[in-house]
């Protein structure tokens, strides 16, 4: 059995995905009024962060955007063992009434972005709330699904979909990771 | 009529006639009769194989506590002389801090006679110095030492009053016998759970100073040194203790002191993580007092070794470290406490252990025994001077289980106990699993 | 993203710790003040756990700050104080225990007036225990928030000078704050009449002042102890106007100070005895603070104590998103 790396989308790759869905989301929400951009921690962050960039220099509006670390609405503490770091949480400003992107670097089986709902809930009632993810890979487990899509991707429940961004990774890329018999 | 006991081939050390030397010893009639290689085998005799032992007089503990009369669901004089004759001791001195307090010849004749059916150790009842050991009025010595008494102490308690103390010492010199005190000063101790240094400071236990045992042990030195009498320092602990002591006996003062096998072998880092059973008074202390307290036993300060041995019940102990009760078992464990921390490392010898734990014992309080010279009664201790074993309270003869050694391997065990010339110990080897 | 060194189950003081795990405690507390300021301050981590706030000493202000750091969490939390007058028996708190553990409590935090006693019960139930103040032990929750409250006002810990002004012979706010300080680098030292200090002070790796001017002109914060009524009944000084004369911290020996000097102190505090009101209410006190990190710090201490069991860890690890 040995790991292979194949590379799904390069640095370039990402960079007109993004600038695709940042398009798609002042799209579906007919402009920027209201529009708060989410990312859930950690890579979602960096890609909200990126997003609202490209929103700035295609629109010139700077959205507000905001940070959610939902570890401590997760629906399997009990079992995970060590307590897992607890990233921050800052939104900017009341909720209500606004039209909220949750933007994430991979969708799976749903249960990051349920819990996301369920934190937000708790500061209060958007107007509404759409999902934004750059990579979709199937094999949910919950009824979500996202209304702006980078790239689908077929991979199987042993596989890993790694999202790379600079402040973390030192790269900005999309890889899979499989593990084969050779 | 027990038939004569012969013990062949074992290393004999008697100190009180300066004999060390393999040889044989006959007992009869209660008393020793002989000592030689060449004793010769009366028909009827038990033999006891002793190659490789050491055979000496019997040790004597004068301070252990037996808890009967009144808790005698933590230990009676049975139990306790049982497990005395298990540590190789063959009589033990009772103190008297038991409920009711042993404070009058009727309770004196009590410990006597439970003492003589128990069939073990002998049991000599130490008599209260004040009536209920309540500090006020002396209790009557007289009575009590014609019941069997053979010393006076309000152990358990200081005597706080040194006019009481002053008068106890003239008065016991009418009888003969010391007057054995528990030094401690009550208000520098009081509320202390151990000794007062860095670790009581790390977990957050109100200290007892070394102060406390000395102010009242110098207290006792000069008041043996106005009145003549003899006074006993019970379990000391303190490095300055043993200065006191050697400046009395310098000046020819009759003070005797005994230690504690835990005091030379443990120390307060014995109470990390609240340990009950390393929770007694006066408290374990430090790697510096434990020197002192080993070279004033090789030097002759110190003049015997005693238990202290105190039962607590199991329930009494399993409670928060300040509000557990102080005192651990001793009886089962001294021999091999004191064979690993002083023989084994090289601070005394052999002989020098029996001095202390046999001859001095008998000689300072006038006991029987302490001799294998022809005509002293046959209490004989046969114990393996090299012999490893590890400690499991579970198997203790004792009632009390709360030892801090549970679990250690020691060096050192007794083999044969002989009381009057009966033996009234054996080690069991099949318990040993051997 | 696991943490670098779990706590165990137990959280009994702070001496056990390494620096390591208490600056993960300070770092996990972040994210829990921040939930106390939302609006709805509660998050669904801790939902479904028991805790019981076993109270055998009186504390009004340390069990309310546990209350909502285990209500914020969303844990049910039952309170459980005993008499309050005298010490309570050993054999109440064996037999506490043994029902606590016969009723599968998650999380028990205790006060009791016995050294050890947090331990005691620790060693003896399954449940997380949290030293909420044993004895003149220790209290590790207070020395990690006074740590937190350190920390956010000069952003580190080490090489600060920080001095424990006050009765430490009996405190244990007081060891907490020796242990979590040294741990941390800090330079620590102590400040009172010598009477009310362990006499083994001088081994415990701190500086001792005798005047508070020299504590003040050396420190870059002070923590003040409150006095107890009972010391001076007891003898340890004469009279609580002589101590507040010679050891009181008042803002005229404070503006005497070469720098700003913080002030803390872990409440209730005897105004005009250890600390002056205008010194309490003044612009360098950080009191208030205090208390709010008090709630954060025992939400992140819940927090990492209820780690799940390990060994459904493996089942749960195919892949989240």
């Amino acid at each position: 059995m040995t790991e292979h790396t194949e590379t799904i989308l390069d640095a370039s790759a990402v960079e007109r995905t993004l600038r695709r869905m940042a398009g798609e989301i002042v799209e579906a929400n007919g402009g920027t009024d209201n529009l708060v951009i989410v990312g859930i921690q950690r890579r979602g962050v960096q890609l909200a962060g990126r997003i609202v960039a490209l929103i700035k220099a295609s629109d010139g509006v700077e959205v507000p955007r905001g940070a959610l670390d939902i570890t401590l609405y997760r629906d399997d503490l009990q079992t995970i063992g060590p307590r897992p770091v607890v990233g921050s949480t800052q939104l900017p400003g009341e909720i209500d009434g606004s039209n909220i992107v949750i933007v994430d670097d991979v969708l799976f089986t749903g249960r990051t972005i349920r819990a996301a709902l369920d934190e937000l809930a708790d500061f209060g009632r958007p107007s509404r709330i759409k999902l934004a993810v750059l990579i979709d890979r199937g094999g949910r487990e919950l009824p979500i699904q996202p209304d702006i899509v980078g790239k689908k991707v077929d991979a199987r429940p042993s596989d890993r979909v790694d999202v790379q961004v600079d402040e973390l990774d030192g790269r900005s890329a999309v890889v899979l990771v499989s593990k084969r018999f050779e | 009529m027990t038939r004569p006991v012969l013990l062949t081939g074992g290393r004999v050390l008697d100190p009180s006639q300066g004999t060390d030397m393999v040889a044989d010893v006959l007992l009869s009639d209660g008393t020793v009769q002989a000592v030689g290689r060449d004793i010769g085998r009366p028909d009827d005799a038990v033999v006891v194989d002793c190659a490789g032992l050491i055979v000496s007089p019997g040790f004597i503990d004068v301070h252990c506590h037996l808890r009967e009369p009144g808790r005698a669901d933590v230990e009676t004089i049975a139990s306790g002389a049982r497990a005395a004759a298990a540590g190789g001791f063959t009589a033990v001195c009772a103190m008297p801090n038991t409920d009711p307090v042993i404070d009058n010849p009727a309770a004196v004749g009590f410990v006597v006679r439970q003492g003589l059916r128990a069939g073990a150790a002998r049991v000599y009842p130490i008599g209260a110095i004040s009536v209920g050991q309540r500090g006020e009025a002396l209790a009557e010595f007289g009575e009590m030492v014609d019941s069997g008494a053979i010393a006076v102490s309000d152990d358990g308690k200081p005597v706080v009053s040194a006019q009481l103390m002053r008068t106890a010492l003239e008065y016991a010199r009418t009888f003969g016998i010391p007057v054995i005190d528990h030094c401690e000063d009550p208000t520098l101790a009081a509320g202390g759970a151990m000794n007062e240094g860095v670790v009581s400071a790390r977990l957050g236990l109100k200290g007892i100073p070394d102060e406390a045992e000395e102010i009242m042990a110098i207290r006792d030195i000069l008041l043996a040194r106005l009145t003549r009498g003899h006074v006993h320092l019970a379990h000391m602990s303190t490095k300055g203790s043993v200065e006191l002591i050697r400046w009395g006996k310098d000046r020819g003062i009759n003070v005797t002191a005994e230690v504690c096998p835990h005091h030379l072998s443990l120390t307060e880092e014995a109470v990390e993580g609240y340990d009950t059973n390393a929770k007694m008074n006066p408290p374990l202390r430090t790697a510096e007092d434990v020197a002192m307290l080993r070279e004033a036993v090789r030097d002759g300060t110190i003049d015997l070794v005693a238990t202290d041995h105190a039962p607590h019940h199991y329930d009494e102990k399993e409670r928060e470290f300040q509000n557990a009760p102080n005192g651990i078992v001793g009886l089962e464990t001294a021999l091999s406490v004191v064979v690993d921390s002083l023989v084994v490392p090289g601070h005394i010898d052999f002989g020098t252990l029996v001095q202390r734990m046999s001859c001095s014992p008998a000689r300072l309080f006038g006991l029987p025994g302490g001799s294998l010279r022809a005509g002293t009664p046959a209490d004989v201790t046969i114990f393996d001077p090299a012999r490893r074993w590890t400690v499991d309270p579970t198997k203790f003869l004792s009632k009390g289980r709360n030892t801090p050694y549970a679990g250690m391997t020691l060096t050192g065990r007794t083999i044969h106990t002989v009381v009057g010339g009966e033996i009234v110990y054996s080690l069991d080897e099949r318990r040993e699993g051997k | 993203m696991t943490p670098p060194a779990p706590l165990g189950k137990d959280l009994l003081g702070l001496e056990p710790l390494s620096g390591e795990q208490i600056r993960l405690i300070l770092d996990t507390a972040e994210p829990f003040k921040e939930i106390s300021e939302r609006a709805i301050k509660k998050v669904p981590t801790l939902r479904g756990s028991t805790v019981v706030n076993l109270f055998f000493e009186n504390s009004t202000r340390t069990r309310i700050s546990f209350e909502f750091a285990e209500k914020r969490l969303s844990a049910d939390t039952v309170n459980v104080s005993s008499g309050g007058s005298s010490v309570a028996k050993g054999e109440t708190l064996v037999d506490t225990a043994r029902n606590l553990e016969a009723m599968r409590i998650d999380m028990v935090v205790i006060r009791h007036g016995a050294s050890g006693a947090a331990k005691f019960l620790a060693e003896r139930i399954e449940s997380n225990v949290i030293n909420a103040g044993d004895g003149t032990h220790e209290h590790p929750t207070q020395g990690l928030l006074d740590l937190l409250t350190l920390r956010d006002h000069f952003k580190r810990i080490e090489g600060l000078r920080v001095c424990i002004c006050g009765d430490v012979l009996h405190s244990r706010v007081a060891r907490s704050n020796i242990w979590g300080l040294r741990k941390l680098g800090a330079e620590v030292a102590v400040c009172g009449p010598r009477s009310l200090l362990p006499s083994a002070i001088d081994e415990m790796g701190v500086t001792v002042f005798s005047r508070i001017e020299d504590a003040i002109e050396w420190s870059d914060a002070l923590n003040i102890l409150r006095l107890q009524l009972e010391r001076m009944t007891a003898g340890y000084i004469p009279s609580l106007r002589e101590y507040n004369k010679v050891f009181g911290v008042t803002r005229e020996r404070l503006e005497r100070a070469p720098r700003d000097v913080l002030i803390l102190h872990p409440g209730p505090m005897n105004r005009g005895v250890e600390i002056d009101s205008d010194v309490a209410d003044g612009p360098h006190s950080v009191i208030l603070p205090q208390v709010t990190n008090g709630v954060a710090v025992r939400m992140a201490v819940l927090y990492l104590l209820s780690g799940g069991k390990p060994e459904l860890a493996e089942a749960a690890k195919t892949g989240k998103a």
